[in-house]
């Protein structure tokens, strides 16, 4: 494509009043992205209104402006410097917003944090800092902002440094660039202040150039999460597809993959990509990280949303149900032990429960509390989480896009967490109530239950007595409330019903048999 | 493997739309048949690898230009897609319209819009379903409520649209609580929802005009010529009902020239919508009829 720079997201996080708009309306101003005459009218209307002149009414003034129908975006705003378009996320500074905050700052690839050098460091500076180091943004500059108003003085700026370096360092970040801005005089953000002459770094512009891109060369182990297996049989379509977004690793064909958890491999025979223009030319040879791809497999193995695709010979992912994870907390309702939540990590999701608050930590004052009974909102707790069924996951600090997760609670995404600690299934076992788990049923039976939908009765029965002779435990039964459903389900069978399936029987009984076996072999491989 | 923007945006549109339709049993797509939800359209094929597994849904609010139904016909029986349409029958036998001089703009877009698509959704009006057999459309006798709504909207269009999450939630009444919206980060979305209530799917949030534009150029994506000048120096940039929506003046006659003409040109900073009366009528309109639940 002709002239496609390379876009980056950043995030302004900070206190509020710390100077982010400041900061985004100084940016705008110093990379000429401002229409003509724009600043001059600001500064009119100040000099009118007796008010100093604020880049942040520009922001304001823009607002207004898009509401009556031009283009500048507000949440968003855009600039582009030589080397690369840049699109600058809002982040709000109030703590009442920190889902907004974390929905923005989720989003980009790198943040500017704001600290108002008069004031020093406050609440939501540690906050955003710790928030942004938990969502994976591990490209930070810290703008010591405001430098004017303390004179240029370097001993604050270093009083500042000092401080919020130690904060870093409690919680495990190395530390970031510092940069002495005023973004209110303009110093250290596009151009090297004489104000500042103790200060030989990069200014903010300098330093945002320097950030790393993603899209990059990806030398860790393949990882894509299972979103579905598609067999689209129309037009004659008889491909299966296996689905997924790849979030770290390449992949090509030929190469051997291994699904986990159920630990099932096969060699990759196609890429697919579809072309409105079927152009050959276009046909993949690479999937790597970021690309929404597809394969299909050399042999027929039942694989299904929620198992994760990795390379033979590559570090395998932890397969299990215990782990401990840094979970921030979002909900209304306090995250409480015991209590059974959602839990979804990449494509997988179950059931799952806290089995213990090892400790919950204030972000702001980092006060440390090890006897919590609960986390409430905005607390990051310590915990070790159980799931109801096995998972595979990778240590968020090795490889974040598989080693993260989060929890629902009534409907609701109530937090998020970075698992840290992979522990044994042991410790889980203690509490559960059921004197059979599933698992056991299903390797005594040697089938996974499931539902099939049968389109009538001569398929339902013949279908039924074939899976018999195959040692299977198939019940044909064609209109089943939910709840009798469940309690068939529940009791390993393969229910075989008129209503909605995990297979849709096709009338072909040899073809029927094999995708119900390869659909409840799991069980075989415990 | 180094991917492009348009790849990126490409693939978080098609991460978004396969969640959508592993979370939703009743899953459509909105199509105005604008060139938005036209790449929309085409996002699904390629998620979907040349299939549509879900119906796309149609608001008639029968003031369209003429050329935008044939060309939804057309494409619908080319590409095989399970195609709806709604309508506000009866605004529409009282004249109850802008057109009709009995309504506001606001008030029009409310019933003909607004009114249709939440019964057409919930399936308590009537929807017509095309009948690839004999290219006709026949009432659907299917009406279950669908429970997750994909929509080609952009942030970049206009204020209110800039608040929105991919997965939007609505409540019983099709309302949007701008001010609390779920978190979203991570690729996790907001699947699990209380009954009554469904979730708007936005795949094309982070997508510009010109984004949208150059992507239809590399991809080959088929628009209503109505978007291009054919000699009398006027275009549409942005499709809508024919009173309330105005062709721009511009000599831009294919791709490469709509494109020069949003990045350097003469719209370079001039507001998509501008051509939108009903954008005009009121400060706030739009935002206020988005919460009420339209596109």
């Amino acid at each position: 494509m002709a002239d496609e720079k390379l876009h980056m997201n950043i995030v302004v996080a900070g206190h509020v009043d710390h100077g982010k708009s400041t900061v985004i309306g100084r940016l705008l101003a110093d990379t000429h992205t401002l229409p003509d005459g724009k600043i001059e009218g600001i500064r009119e209307l100040c000099r009118r209104t007796g008010k100093p002149f604020e880049y942040a009414f520009l922001l304001d003034a823009l607002k207004d402006e898009r509401a009556q129908g031009i283009t500048i975006d507000t949440a968003r705003c855009f600039f582009e410097t030589e080397k690369r378009k840049y699109i600058i996320i809002d982040a709000p500074g109030h703590i009442e917003f920190l889902k907004n905050m974390i929905t923005g700052a989720s989003r980009a690839d790198a943040a500017l944090l704001v600290i108002d050098a008069a004031e020093g460091i406050c609440e939501n500076s540690r906050r955003h800092g710790y928030m942004l180091e938990m969502l994976g943004i591990t490209q930070i500059a810290v703008l010591v902002n405001k430098i004017d108003l303390v004179g240029y003085d370097r001993a604050v700026y270093d009083g500042i440094v000092r401080d919020y370096t130690a904060f870093l360092h409690t919680i495990g970040i190395t530390p970031a660039v510092f940069i002495p801005v005023s973004a209110m005089e303009g110093d250290n953000i596009a151009s090297h202040s004489a104000r500042t002459p103790w200060y030989d770094g990069p200014d903010v512009l300098e330093e945002l150039d320097r950030f790393e891109g993603g899209g990059h060369e990806d030398k860790k182990p393949l990882r894509i999460p299972v979103e579905d297996v598609y067999k689209f049989t129309e037009g004659g379509d008889d491909r299966r597809i296996v689905a997924g977004l790849c979030e770290s690793g390449s992949l090509r064909a030929g190469d051997e993959v291994v699904f986990y958890p159920s630990g099932k491999s096969a060699r990759v025979k196609t890429l697919e990509e579809w072309f409105m223009d079927a152009d050959p030319a276009r046909r993949p040879l690479e999937f790597s990280r970021g690309k929404s791809c597809g394969f299909t497999l050399e042999t027929q193995i039942y694989v299904r949303r929620g198992e994760i695709a990795c390379k033979a010979g590559e570090e395998a992912p932890a397969v299990g149900r215990t782990f401990r994870a840094s979970m921030f907390w979002l909900g209304k309702s306090p995250l409480v032990p015991g209590k059974e939540y959602i839990i979804k990590s990449c494509t997988a999701k179950t059931v799952c429960r806290v089995a213990k608050i090892h400790s919950v930590l204030d972000a702001a004052s980092l006060g440390k509390t090890t006897d919590a009974k609960q986390a409430n909102r905005h607390d990051i707790a310590d915990c070790t989480i159980i799931c109801e069924r096995e998972i595979a996951f990778d240590i968020g600090a090795s490889l974040p896009a598989t080693g993260r997760f989060v929890i629902v609670d009534n409907y609701e995404i109530s937090g998020g967490g970075i698992i840290t600690e992979i522990l044994p299934d042991e410790e889980g076992m203690k509490g559960s109530s059921a004197a059979v788990s599933p698992a056991e049923r299903a390797k005594y039976l040697r089938q996974k239950p499931l539902t099939v939908s049968v389109p009538d009765e001569e398929t339902g029965r013949s279908l039924e007595r074939a899976l018999f002779e195959e040692g299977r435990i198939a019940y044909y039964a064609p209109r089943l409330s939910d709840e009798q459903k469940n309690a068939l389900l529940s009791a390993g069978l393969i229910v075989l019903t008129a209503g909605d399936g995990e297979i849709e029987a096709t009338g072909n009984l040899a073809e029927d048999v094999t995708a119900v076996l390869l659909a409840s072999d799991n069980a075989l491989e415990v | 493997m180094q991917y492009s923007h348009l790849d990126m945006l490409e693939s978080r549109s098609i991460h978004i739309l396969r969640e959508s339709y592993s979370a939703f049993k009743n899953l459509c797509m909105l199509w105005s048949i604008g060139k938005d939800s036209t790449v929309l359209l085409c996002l699904a094929r390629k998620a979907f690898y040349g299939h549509v597994p879900f119906p796309l849904v149609h608001v008639d609010t029968h003031y369209k230009i003429p050329e935008m139904i044939e060309y939804r016909d057309r494409l619908a029986m080319a590409w095989n897609l399970d195609m709806i349409y709604g309508e506000n029958r009866e605004a529409l036998d009282q004249k109850e319209t802008f057109p009709d001089g009995r309504a506001t703009r606001i008030e029009c877009c409310r019933r003909l819009k607004t009114e249709a698509l939440t019964h057409t959704l919930a399936g308590d009006w009537p929807r017509y379903r095309l009948n690839h057999t004999t290219g006709l459309y026949e009432v659907d006798p299917n009406r279950e409520p669908f429970t997750g709504v994909i929509v080609g909207v952009r942030a970049d269009e206009e204020g209110s649209r800039s608040k929105e999450r991919y997965f939007s939630p609505r409540d019983r009444a099709g309302d949007w609580d701008a001010d609390d919206q779920p978190p979203e980060f991570w690729g996790q979305y907001k699947t699990d929802f209380a009954p009554g209530t469904h979730v708007r799917i936005h795949p094309l949030l982070d997508w510009t005009e010109v984004d949208i534009w150059e992507y239809i150029r590399r991809e080959g994506v088929p628009v209503v010529s109505l978007y291009f000048n054919h000699g009398d120096g006027k275009r549409y940039r942005s499709l809508g009902c024919w009173p309330c929506t105005k062709p721009v003046d511009s000599d831009a006659s294919t791709l490469d020239e709509i494109i020069e003409e949003l990045k350097s040109g003469k719209f370079a900073r001039v507001a998509e919508r501008s051509g939108r009366e009903q954008d005009k009528e009121d400060g706030g309109g739009l935002e206020e009829l988005r919460r009420g639940g339209y596109m």
